[in-house]
């Protein structure tokens, strides 16, 4: 127990120390994570919005494949991004592999379904609610489909902040891709990961910790946009 | 003044004839009231009107040239359950004005209109039953339609809130826009009225001045519905 306490004071220590190699990390993780999560919103919102919105052929399978991309695990994600982009692989000539490049490649795969089907179910609900009054207004589908977005933007942030928090806790996809290189790629997934097999459990706590925060910090951002936590008192 | 018409409007849905071959002229400004019994076809035939839905069959005209996109943007509609942007009481109203081409300026008016000067930049959303259907009828109105389609817009509001909806109606009459409103409230129709259209099971079983219609029917369910009788 004591060893516990002591690896978790050293990684209070580090993180108030501002211990630069740690904040590096939470950096990098910070700019791959909200770099891909700006990708994928800009992919994923139009996309779902239109797949709540427009009926066009297709638009079923496109769900499918929607759907079947959230249910994918990271590691396959991973891999596929790994065999594109390894020398011998598509798109080899760009040599990304081993890059936040590759790493912001994978989690834009990772998280823009889950936006998109978050966004589709948040439009969804958004026309039904407005749609017809929209309509009236004299505006065509495409023209409302703006405000049907502005209209569900608590459901959408809340979206966005889901995809934020699956990137920033993904350690297998930006593993594979990313290859774990020190102040290249490596990020506060794969250095916990690193670090706890060499034992090195205070900067694994540390980046834990973090995490942690940034999750919780996740979890109020969304309970805060959908009105709170909810009333439990008994009806007297 | 606006000629419309239904001619021949046919419309089913899970294989229930909701509209059964409809046909008739809006001519006045009325107030023009379609009324009859829940599944009767109202809510469907105000719809097509205003183009919100496509017929089966048949077909909407205004001045005898088929419903387009430039006539729907000269009508507006209020539905039974105020629908109201998730933004204050001042930018619904700018919302609409802007979608109409409209200038910013004349929000002051609307605002005044449906009594909420006071509640300018309330979200709309947090507005009483009352006070939003009174936004979404100034909203309606602030487009400057030529035609006004209300679809029980009183249902469920109390004494003073219906007459402040009437108040409203009344008033877009007497400018001159054509009112078209569905009500089962038979002591509006009352009040209101000028032509009174007597929709069921999907057919106009009556129309005619509101009156002649109100007091001596020749259908006997249009009497039992003036009537208050439960007509099913």
């Amino acid at each position: 127990m004591s060893g516990f306490t002591e690896e978790l004071a050293g990684a209070l220590a580090l993180i108030f120390s501002g211990d630069a190699a740690l904040w590096a990390v939470v950096g990098l993780s910070l700019q791959v994570s909200l770099s891909a999560v700006l990708i994928a919103a800009a992919i994923g919102m139009p996309l779902g919005a239109s797949l709540a919105v427009f009926r066009f052929p297709g638009r079923g399978a496109v769900q499918v494949l929607v759907d079947t991309l959230m249910g994918l695990p990271p590691v396959v994600i991973g891999l596929m991004v790994y065999v594109i982009l390894s020398r011998s692989g598509p798109l080899g000539v760009l040599n990304l592999l081993y890059t936040p490049t590759a790493m912001i490649i994978a989690q834009v795969i990772l998280v823009t379904p889950i936006i998109a089907a978050l966004t589709r179910q948040a439009v969804a609900a958004s026309h039904e609610e407005y749609g017809e009054q929209l309509a009236s207004f004299g505006l065509s589908p495409r023209a409302a489909l703006a405000t049907l977005i502005w209209e569900a933007r608590p459901a959408i942030i809340t979206a966005l902040l889901a995809g934020f928090g699956r990137a920033v806790a993904e350690v297998g996809a930006v593993m594979i891709v990313g290859g774990n290189i020190a102040h290249v790629t490596r990020v506060m997934t794969t250095t916990i990961a690193l670090e706890t097999s060499k034992g090195n459990l205070a900067l694994a706590l540390a980046l834990g910790v973090i995490l942690l925060v940034l999750a919780l910090g996740v979890t109020l951002a969304v309970r805060l946009l959908q009105g709170g936590p909810q009333d439990t008192r008994a009806i007297s | 003044m606006t000629r419309l018409r239904a001619d021949n409007l046919s419309w089913s849905q899970g294989g229930r004839q909701i509209l059964d071959q409809v046909s008739l002229s809006f001519a006045g400004l009325g107030p023009i009231f379609i009324i009859g019994p829940n599944g009767a076809g109202k809510s469907v035939l105000l719809r097509m009107l205003h183009g919100l839905l496509q017929p089966d069959s048949g077909a909407v005209l205004v001045d005898d040239r088929p419903l387009n996109m430039a006539a729907r943007r000269a009508q507006a509609m209020v539905f039974q359950k105020p629908v109201m942007l998730r933004r204050s009481v001042q930018a619904n109203l700018d919302f609409a004005l802007n979608v109409a081409g409209r200038p910013a300026s004349e929000a002051a008016t609307w605002l005044e209109a449906a009594g909420l000067q006071d509640k300018v930049h309330q979200p709309a959303k947090s507005l009483s039953g009352g006070e939003a259907q009174r936004l979404a009828v100034a909203r309606a109105l602030a487009i400057g339609p030529k035609t006004l389609f209300l679809d029980e817009p009183t249902s469920a509001l109390d004494p003073a809130a219906t007459a402040h909806i009437e108040g409203l109606i009344a008033r877009a009459v007497q400018d001159g826009v054509q009112v078209i409103m569905i009500s089962h409230d038979i002591g509006q129709v009352r009040r209101l009225a000028q032509e009174v259209v007597m929709l069921h099971q999907g057919r106009v079983l009556e129309t005619g001045p509101a009156d002649v219609l109100m007091g001596a029917a020749e259908r006997g369910e249009t009497r039992a519905f003036v009537n208050g009788d439960l007509l099913v």
